[in-house]
């Protein structure tokens, strides 16, 4: 019980395994079993008609900053728009301001809207999952579609003009002075309109969406 | 189990026939300076992030953008000073406690050296938006999953070599002394080790690569807690096993208590990661199963404490008299109000309030600064002088440090278990979100002004460990400690 092995092999290899089976293998295997599970790969979540209308709006409402960072509205330049998006979201450490999921107590379904499921989150945006575990500012999982993207412009520009006393911070750098977005401005705002990942998920499971 | 190993034993230097110091004291002084300079640059960080709360951030470009510092501010608390913390410790520990060198002084260089690259390179790569979307584990990867082309410097793969490294060096001094009956604190840091690596290539790995969304946040949580649970709670345990019998000069209270303490910790603690995210989409078996082993854990901590506890009894002068036995007990008492404080709030009763507020800071510095962080500084007071071979420079300022941030913990902690509470109420209320905010911010000024404490309390500590460094009053060992051979090593078979 003293020696090195024991040490080595009983606590440090075999309690962690344990752990690990119990944790991960066996959730995991339950999760398949009742929910599927299905995985959204790049090409399921940027197919033409899984394209936000804010993404096309964006295209149409600066035509020439819209073309220079990212080209045609399609596929190909909805994955690049996301996934720079996505990246801007880890690195600016949004994530640790902003929750991603809504749990069914304290009354989130009624701030927020529909209680996350596991399915959601069953997408390359979601890996590594974003959900966080602290919410100064309030959860975006169901942000998609919200707001128009002109308060987005505004708010990221400066948080405080569009909602006084905002403690989030200014992301102006991703904006020109006259208010056009750069490439970045761009990507996070395609981004956050993604978010309601439950879009994704409302169009193929429609039923699960008339609660009210 | 015999007595004969409840106090640390310093056997004497050794059989393995090495000529040369039995302790490398070069690199305790470099990894405890390291150690230093980190947690300067986490207090700054985490000082100037929340200042941002109050609308008073100093910086409007990209690169110093609040959520970077935040970056900055966590990991640097975790791989900057804790680990190099314990590193330096370790340095000083494992050699004393087997007899035996660290495997190699090459290995030491490299360790060192490449350790601090790995924390230069997450810094800048924090900067640049590089960050890994795993909490507590944001160091880059440098490229994504799929393709190979770098994008930074895959910090993630230096800190797994590094991790390895340091399992070589440690664990060599460790296999030669497999014939002797190992002291609690040897365990301790044999298994803290091993899971170091496991952990952080688990849930390096996993997430990102293999389980996306729902599952892969089961390991990530599982990431989260085992870094805290499997790294820095057996070093921290360790850590009290070693120093307090050494500097009071008499065996821990009860070894059997330490030995359960020990295969509790590693039965209970891994199981409990899913309490990170509690009410979410993940199997509800999972989570009472991590509730309950959170649970469970209390009782493996109060063991604990009643240990270090009736260790101190009949003692308690030193309390007055040393530093580092102040630093220990004070980090001892946060420890215990913490973890009762985790048997209440992992609970899904509690967490339909106190997730996502306040409240979770709160608790996070209670634990890393107040507890962990409390022992570091107490270990560090007591090497410091030994290892530059220098008198503290000024006991007045030793004193300062441990006040200061004594009271900026506490009020800390208070002000955001206080707005913590407030928030979750008045989100179950279903107040508009600014309410929420503009409640905060008087309590934000009030965490402010207690992380002021605390960073001055810091400037106290570092500016006097540069003195020490840099004047001539020559220390004097203490008879007691001054001998490798205090006392028979613990020789024979168990
Ligand atoms: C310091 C914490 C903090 C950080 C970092 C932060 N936010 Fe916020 N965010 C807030 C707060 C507080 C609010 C609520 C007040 C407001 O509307 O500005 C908010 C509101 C929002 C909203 C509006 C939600 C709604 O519908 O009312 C969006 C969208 C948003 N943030 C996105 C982001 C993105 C994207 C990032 C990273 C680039 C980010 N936030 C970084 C604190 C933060
Ligand atoms: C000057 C003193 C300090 C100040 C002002 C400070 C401030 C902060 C702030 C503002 C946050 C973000 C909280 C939030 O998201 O709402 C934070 C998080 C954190 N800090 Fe500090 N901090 C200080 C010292 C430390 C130290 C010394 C450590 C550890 C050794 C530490 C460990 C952490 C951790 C682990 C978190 C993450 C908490 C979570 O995600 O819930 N902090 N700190």
């Amino acid at each position: 019980m003293e020696r090195f092995h024991t040490v080595f092999f009983a606590a440090g290899l075999g309690c962690f395994a344990l752990a690990f089976i119990l944790c991960l293998i066996f959730p995991w295997m339950s999760l398949k079993k009742y929910h599927g599970m299905d995985y959204a790969g790049w090409d399921e979540i940027t197919r033409a008609e899984r394209i936000t209308p804010e993404f096309h709006q964006l295209a149409e409402r600066y035509p020439e900053a819209f073309a220079q960072s990212f080209g045609e509205v399609g596929p190909e330049s909805y994955r690049e728009a996301l996934q720079l998006g996505r990246d801007l979201y880890v690195g600016q450490a949004c994530w640790h301001c902003h929750s991603q999921f809504v749990r069914v107590v304290s009354n989130e379904e009624q701030r927020f809207g529909k209680p996350s499921n596991a399915q959601e989150y069953q997408n390359v945006l979601n890996q590594p999952h974003l959900w966080g575990t602290r919410r100064v500012g309030p959860d975006l999982t169901r942000e998609g579609g919200k707001r128009p993207n002109d308060w987005h412009v505004a708010h990221f520009i400066q948080p405080k003009n569009v909602t006084p006393g905002s403690v989030m911070p200014s992301y102006h750098y991703w904006f020109e002075a006259d208010g056009t977005p750069k490439k970045e401005g761009f990507a996070i705002i395609s981004y956050i309109q993604w978010l309601g990942s439950d879009r994704v998920y409302r169009d193929t499971h429609p039923e699960e969406f008339d609660v009210d | 189990m015999s007595t004969a190993t409840a106090s640390p034993t310093l056997p004497a230097v050794t059989p393995g026939g090495d000529d040369g110091p039995l302790v490398e004291y070069r690199f305790i002084r470099w990894h405890l300076a390291a150690a230093g300079v980190s947690i300067l640059i986490t207090m700054v960080a985490g000082f100037l992030y929340s200042l941002q709360f109050l609308g008073y951030y100093p910086f409007s470009g990209s690169a110093l953008s609040p959520g970077h510092i935040r970056l900055i501010h966590t990991n640097f608390a975790a791989y900057g000073f804790l680990v190099n913390g314990f590193t330096g410790m370790t340095y000083y520990v494992i050699p004393r406690l087997t007899g035996y060198r660290v495997w190699s002084k090459k290995l030491g260089y490299f360790i060192f050296f490449a350790w601090q690259a790995i924390l230069l390179f997450a810094f800048l790569g924090y900067l640049f938006d590089k960050a890994q979307a795993i909490e507590w584990g944001e160091t880059p990867t440098g490229f994504r999953p799929g393709t190979f082309e770098l994008n930074w410097v895959p910090v993630d793969l230096l800190v797994a070599v590094g991790a390895v490294c340091v399992i070589l060096q440690f664990m060599v001094p460790l296999y030669k002394a497999r014939r002797q009956r190992y002291y609690v604190t040897l365990w301790y840091f044999t298994a803290g080790y091993i899971w170091l690596a496991l952990t952080y290539l688990m849930g390096n790995i996993i997430p990102e690569w293999v389980l996306p969304g729902t599952a892969g946040a089961a390991v990530t949580g599982l990431f989260i807690h085992d870094l805290v649970g499997l790294y820095v709670t057996p070093m921290g345990w360790g850590l009290m096993y070693f120093f307090v019998p050494l500097i009071l000069k008499k065996p821990i209270w009860s070894h059997s208590l330490s030995v359960i303490g020990f295969w509790a910790l590693a039965f209970f603690y891994p199981m409990g990661g899913v309490h990170h995210f509690l009410i979410s989409p993940i199997p509800d078996y999972v989570e009472f199963g991590a509730i309950s082993t959170t649970i469970a854990i209390e009782v493996v901590v109060t063991t604990v404490v009643v240990n270090f506890f009736m260790t101190l009894k009949g003692k308690y002068s030193t309390l007055r008299t040393s530093i580092p036995i102040r630093w220990f007990y004070a980090g001892a008492i946060y420890y215990f109000i913490t973890c009762l404080q985790c048997s209440f709030h992992t609970t899904w009763r509690f967490q339909k309030i106190i997730h996502f507020t306040d409240w979770v800071p709160g608790h996070a510095h209670m634990i890393m600064y107040g507890t962990f962080s409390f022992w570091l500084f107490g270990v560090i007071d007591w090497l410091w002088p030994r290892v530059t071979k220098r008198e503290w420079a000024s006991n007045s300022l030793r004193s300062w440090h441990f006040w200061l941030s004594t009271l900026g913990i506490t009020i800390m902690f208070l002000t955001l278990t206080m707005s913590g509470l407030i928030h979750g109420f008045m989100q179950r209320e279903l107040n508009p979100w600014m309410d929420i905010i503009d409640m905060s911010v008087p309590f934000w000024y009030v965490r402010t002004f207690a992380g002021g404490l605390m960073l001055s309390g810091l400037m106290c500590g570092l500016w006097n460990m540069w003195r020490t460094a840099h004047h001539d009053v020559p220390y004097v060992e203490e008879e007691h400690y001054a001998s490798d051979a205090l006392d028979p090593a613990p020789t024979g078979a168990a």
